[in-house]
């Protein structure tokens, strides 16, 4: 595995991204770092509100009013895109940076053909001619498994069945081969039978083209088998980060191991359902001291006082607790 | 052409007996317009084909009545039925004209009101509700007699009349169409804003906008009708159907009613046929209505 630290593509620091609401300010990403590596997939996991997909809006300097970048750098190939401009934010969209977003029935337009879709980004970011463009709308459709492609470029979305749909969702986001990718959600719509074949497609297809990606979602599941390492957010904050297979074996931070414990089991037949109790606080009026006390089973009293720094745990993992779990810990 | 007539769209409209009335309607009329002054022998509008010892003839019906004079004829001699065919051709066009040209404007507006939001937004949707507030013929009764009278002069009242309907309907789809993931998908794309106004947001917010051009070439004949009739319309040189009922209306009561009672049953027929189609439009383009 390459080296975070070596040559991060993507280097995100101290990003704090803000909305200013009549109702106060949400911080909904406050103070999150992290680093990708060339090839690597990183996992951003955590629960619904928690200000996954805004990171990944906010690389993509597509933060809509009232939210604001208030503060840190985003660097991409060492180039800040916090302080680049509209122009030069436009040209980065789609050509080193790409996004794949949720709903496959909604991220294609109804009234054009596939082929006019993917026709208009490779326009937009490469030199070729109508000849080669079809040529590589062709070949991107078959790579992402589409049979008869030449046929197909020629159907509108309806035609396509949701899975079908995804699939050219993400040949749209190949094609003008980005060296990042940021995929929201990619199979949540999805059937559970489609999941993992779409999965399986976008972890071949950006080994195949030596991207990275960023995977959003609240489904450590999902995470356990793409990312290589994973950054759990919490109220915009990172709580834990790690490699997976430490994070996913022996979470250092109780949040984590929520998460992990409320994945359901098939091999040990419960009666309930395991969950995290109580709910994400109002992130409008975040408490003193840890966002997470009033839902952790081992708060205490320093925890209402102080917020937590993110201090390196056993293995690979960094976690803002004052209290962490080492390997083995139940309790 | 032969997926048109195997469509939905076609199998209920020949079920539709008040689609099929009004197009038969609009179909008649667009005929007469085009083709109709070709049809008949006098240009009403050429003086020296017009004879003052044929003023006041009845139609060709009632006693006194010429067959070379169909529905009768003015105090001027003029053939009541070429009248209606001339006339029609001006109230169509400015009906015609002014909703294209209402649609370009409040499209645009719209369009720009709802994508970009803001103070954009506020400003051109307050001009549109204050302009919603007062009746259409008071607004455009006041734009006359500022600017005048004239064919050009109506296009332009009618217009700033009816932009409004266009960018509230449009800014309202464009504000649903943009939270949709494509549109975002398109920014994340790269692609500038125009063209994502251009090519995904504009043939998104289109099809609404059918059916209020349709009934707006009625509503629009009527106004000019009405205008016209006010003495603000148009000029006496062109006079559309609405001025042909004014002058027939000094002497409606003298019982020489041909004059403005057939130019007030074009006008009737037209609305009425343009309405039908547009209901039935509604109808079929209404997803909520299926």
């Amino acid at each position: 595995m390459t080296k975070a630290d070596d040559h991060p593509l993507l280097s995100v620091r101290n990003l704090r991204t803000y909305f200013h609401t009549f109702s106060g300010t949400v911080k909904a990403v406050d103070g999150v770092s992290f680093d990708i590596g060339q090839g690597e997939v990183m996992g951003l996991v955590g629960e619904s509100g928690g200000g996954k997909s805004v990171v990944g809006f906010s690389i993509l300097g597509l933060i809509d009013s009232p939210g604001r970048i208030e503060d840190g750098e985003i660097l991409l190939n060492g180039k800040d895109l916090v302080t680049a401009g509209e122009a030069a934010l436009r040209d980065i969209r789609g050509r080193n940076v790409s996004m794949v977003f949720q709903d496959p029935m909604t991220s294609l337009n109804p009234l054009h053909t596939v082929g006019r879709q993917m026709d208009e980004v490779l326009r937009l970011h490469t030199d070729l001619d109508a000849r080669a463009r079809h040529v590589a709308c062709i070949e991107m459709l078959e790579s992402v498994g589409i049979s008869r492609a030449s046929e197909r470029l020629k159907s509108y979305p309806h035609q396509f069945s949701g899975g079908m749909r995804q699939r050219v969702v993400i040949a749209i986001a190949l094609l003008a081969r980005p060296g990042l990718i940021i995929a929201d959600e990619p199979t949540t719509a999805l059937d559970v039978t489609i999941q993992s074949q779409i999965l399986k497609l976008m972890r071949q297809q950006i080994a195949e083209k030596g991207a990275s990606m960023i995977l959003i979602t609240h489904d450590l599941a999902v995470v356990s088998e793409m990312a290589d390492h994973i950054t759990v957010l919490y109220c915009g904050k990172v709580v834990e980060r790690g490699l997976t297979r430490d994070l996913i074996s022996a979470p250092s931070h109780p949040y984590t191991r929520g998460l992990i414990a409320s994945i359901p089991d098939a091999t040990d037949r419960q009666d309930r359902l395991s969950q995290i109790p109580g709910s994400v606080p109002d992130i409008r009026n975040l408490p003193m001291g840890c966002n997470f006390r009033e839902r952790c089973p081992r708060a205490q009293a320093l925890c209402a006082q102080q917020e937590p720094e993110l201090m390196p745990q056993h293995g690979s993992l960094r976690a803002a607790c004052h209290f962490p779990l080492a390997p083995g810990d139940t309790a | 052409m032969a997926s048109f007539f195997a469509s939905e769209f076609f199998h209920n409209y020949k079920r539709s007996s008040s689609a099929i009335i009004g197009s038969a309607l609009m179909i008649s009329f667009a005929f007469a317009v085009l083709v109709g002054p070709f049809l008949v022998a006098q240009n009403p509008y050429d003086i020296a084909s017009l004879n003052l010892m044929d003023s006041y003839k009845p139609p060709m019906w009632l006693p006194g009545g010429e067959a070379q004079f169909p529905l009768g004829t003015d105090g001027q001699g003029r053939d009541v039925w070429a009248s209606i065919l001339y006339g029609a051709r001006i109230s169509l066009f400015i009906g015609v004209v002014a909703m294209v040209a209402s649609c370009f404007i409040g499209t645009v507006l719209g369009l720009i009101a709802g994508f970009y939001g803001g103070i954009v937004d506020s400003v051109i949707m307050r001009i549109a509700d204050i302009q919603l507030s007062f009746p259409s013929i008071l607004i455009a009764l006041f734009l006359m007699s500022a600017v005048g009278t004239g064919v050009d002069k109506v296009l332009i009242a009618l217009t700033a009349v009816g932009w409004v309907v266009y960018a509230r309907t449009v800014r309202g789809s464009t504000l649903s169409e943009i939270e949709k993931e494509y549109v975002q998908a398109a920014r994340v794309a790269g692609l500038p804003n125009h063209k994502i106004i251009r090519k995904h947001v504009l043939p998104n917010v289109l099809t609404p906008l059918i059916v209020i051009a349709t009934i707006q070439v009625g509503t629009f004949v009527l106004i000019e009708a009405s205008l016209s009739f006010l003495g603000v319309g148009v000029p006496i040189t062109q006079p559309s159907l609405g001025l042909l009922i004014k002058n027939g209306f000094d002497v409606l009561f003298s019982g020489l009613w041909w004059t403005s009672v057939f130019p007030g049953v074009a006008i009737m027929m037209l609305v009425f046929g343009i309405n039908l189609f547009g209901d039935f439009l509604r109808d079929e383009l209404n997803p909520r209505l299926k």
